[in-house]
């Protein structure tokens, strides 16, 4: 049996070779054949979870409520010391300085990542705007929702604070957040699914244990974490309650 | 656990109210005419046991609150209740929560300091293993304009 490995949607481009490389340590660790498949995005791999074709995902904290409620997945580990934050940016020039300034029909760049867009708009509710009040200007990544905003196509843009921060300084020499969040308690999560649970605890000390490892270390590394933490059951519990207050 | 204010706590003019708690034991507040802002960026965040015994706070409630953590868990959320908020609202809030539903509305809160705070609050029941294992109320930063509907509204309540 070839169990199969996914991730969420919105990892970063250079991550790519990084998740093929930790799938390869996976398979000799555990001695199981997994197979990774990565899907273009989130409605294509909500689908895939759906029919049953996921073992193990690297979730969206969005994700996760469908996931261990629905489908019965289980917390493994989160990387160490990550929160998923969001901000609101607009053009540095623009004479905006608090989202409260921003009016109904403001043009709004965000990508379809789920968890940074719910964050986003809850910044933006304390100046009464939400879906039915904004334009939305569809964006594929975060560089692109930059452009609009530096090319006068939106006025304001949501970011993962992340990906923000990883701008090139000219283009952020050319913007200015107006908010950032901090909320710190809402993460991706490694999840594991109903076919892997007889194995969780020895996955899961695997994981805890790569950062003891010199070898592995660098496979962490091309991922960008510093190693893996525990997530314990009623940590996940909590999240996904926590995500469900901010859905309405 | 729930005490009277301590007027050595207040900061500025204050009046002087007294609240009637779990509809049983008196409170006495003081209150002053000082708002401090909501946060930007910051969820308040408190889990209670199903009956309102606070048992955990995150950073920016004990900040907001002006409460050491210490003095928070065990107290009951009332140690928040302004004389301002009318008790239909609390009313509201139980009745759908203990109905197993989400709650969401426009609280004043009550500082250490007898200052107070505005937010957008959501609770919810915690359900573990199907049974009821506690409520979560997550707080956001509430618009000018809500809030002022509900300051409209909660004078013609109390
Ligand atoms: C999870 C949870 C959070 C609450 N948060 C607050 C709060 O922030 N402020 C507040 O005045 N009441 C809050 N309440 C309501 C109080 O339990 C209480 O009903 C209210 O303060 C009125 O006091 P009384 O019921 O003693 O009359 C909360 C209740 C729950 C279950």
């Amino acid at each position: 049996m070839t169990l199969q490995f996914t991730v969420s949607p919105d990892f970063a481009p250079d991550r790519l070779s990084g998740w093929y490389i930790f799938n390869t340590w996976l398979q000799k660790q555990t001695g199981e054949a997994i197979h990774l498949e990565l899907y273009n995005d989130f409605q294509s791999q909500r689908n895939a979870i759906a029919a049953g074709k996921v073992d193990l995902i690297y979730a969206n904290p969005f994700d996760a409520a469908m996931l261990v409620r629905e489908h019965g997945f289980l917390p493994l580990v989160k990387a160490i010391n990550t929160a998923d934050e969001a901000l609101i940016a607009v053009r540095a020039e623009s004479g905006i300085t608090d989202v409260a300034q921003l009016q109904p029909g403001v043009r709004v760049a965000f990508t379809s990542h789920p968890d940074v867009h719910l964050i986003g708009m809850i910044m933006l509710e304390p100046a009464d705007l939400g879906s039915d009040n904004i334009v939305p200007v569809a964006a594929d990544s975060y560089v692109l929702v930059a452009k609009h905003l530096l090319k006068g196509e939106a006025e304001a843009g949501i970011f993962p604070a992340q990906a923000y921060d990883n701008l090139s300084a000219m283009v952020k020499s050319q913007l200015k957040v107006l908010v950032r969040s901090q909320i710190s308690v809402i993460h991706h999560a490694l999840l594991a699914g109903p076919r892997l649970q007889a194995r969780r605890a020895e996955i899961q000390a695997l994981l805890i244990n790569m950062n003891a490892d010199a070898k592995a270390v660098e496979i962490l590394k091309s991922l960008d974490f510093g190693g893996w933490e525990a997530v314990a059951d009623e940590a996940m519990e909590f999240m996904i309650d926590l995500m469900d207050t901010l859905n309405t | 656990m729930i005490h009277d204010m301590q007027v050595e706590d207040i900061v500025g003019d204050y009046r002087e109210a007294s609240l009637q708690c779990y509809g049983a034991i008196t409170r006495k507040v003081y209150y002053t005419q000082i708002e401090t802002p909501y946060p930007d960026g910051k969820l308040i965040v408190s889990t209670s046991t199903p009956d309102g015994v606070i048992t955990h706070v995150n950073r920016a409630f004990v900040e907001m609150s002006g409460y050491r953590e210490e003095e928070l868990l065990g107290a009951p959320h009332a140690i928040l209740r302004h004389p301002d908020m009318p008790a239909a609202a609390f009313k509201d809030l139980w009745d759908t929560i203990q109905r197993g539903e989400k709650w969401q509305g426009y609280v004043k809160n009550l500082r250490k300091d007898g200052g107070f705070y505005w937010v957008k609050a959501t609770v919810i029941p915690n359900i573990r293993g199907g049974q009821l294992a506690s409520y979560t109320s997550v707080r956001r930063k509430p618009s000018r304009t809500k809030v002022e509907e509900a300051m409209q509204l909660y004078s013609t309540l109390s």
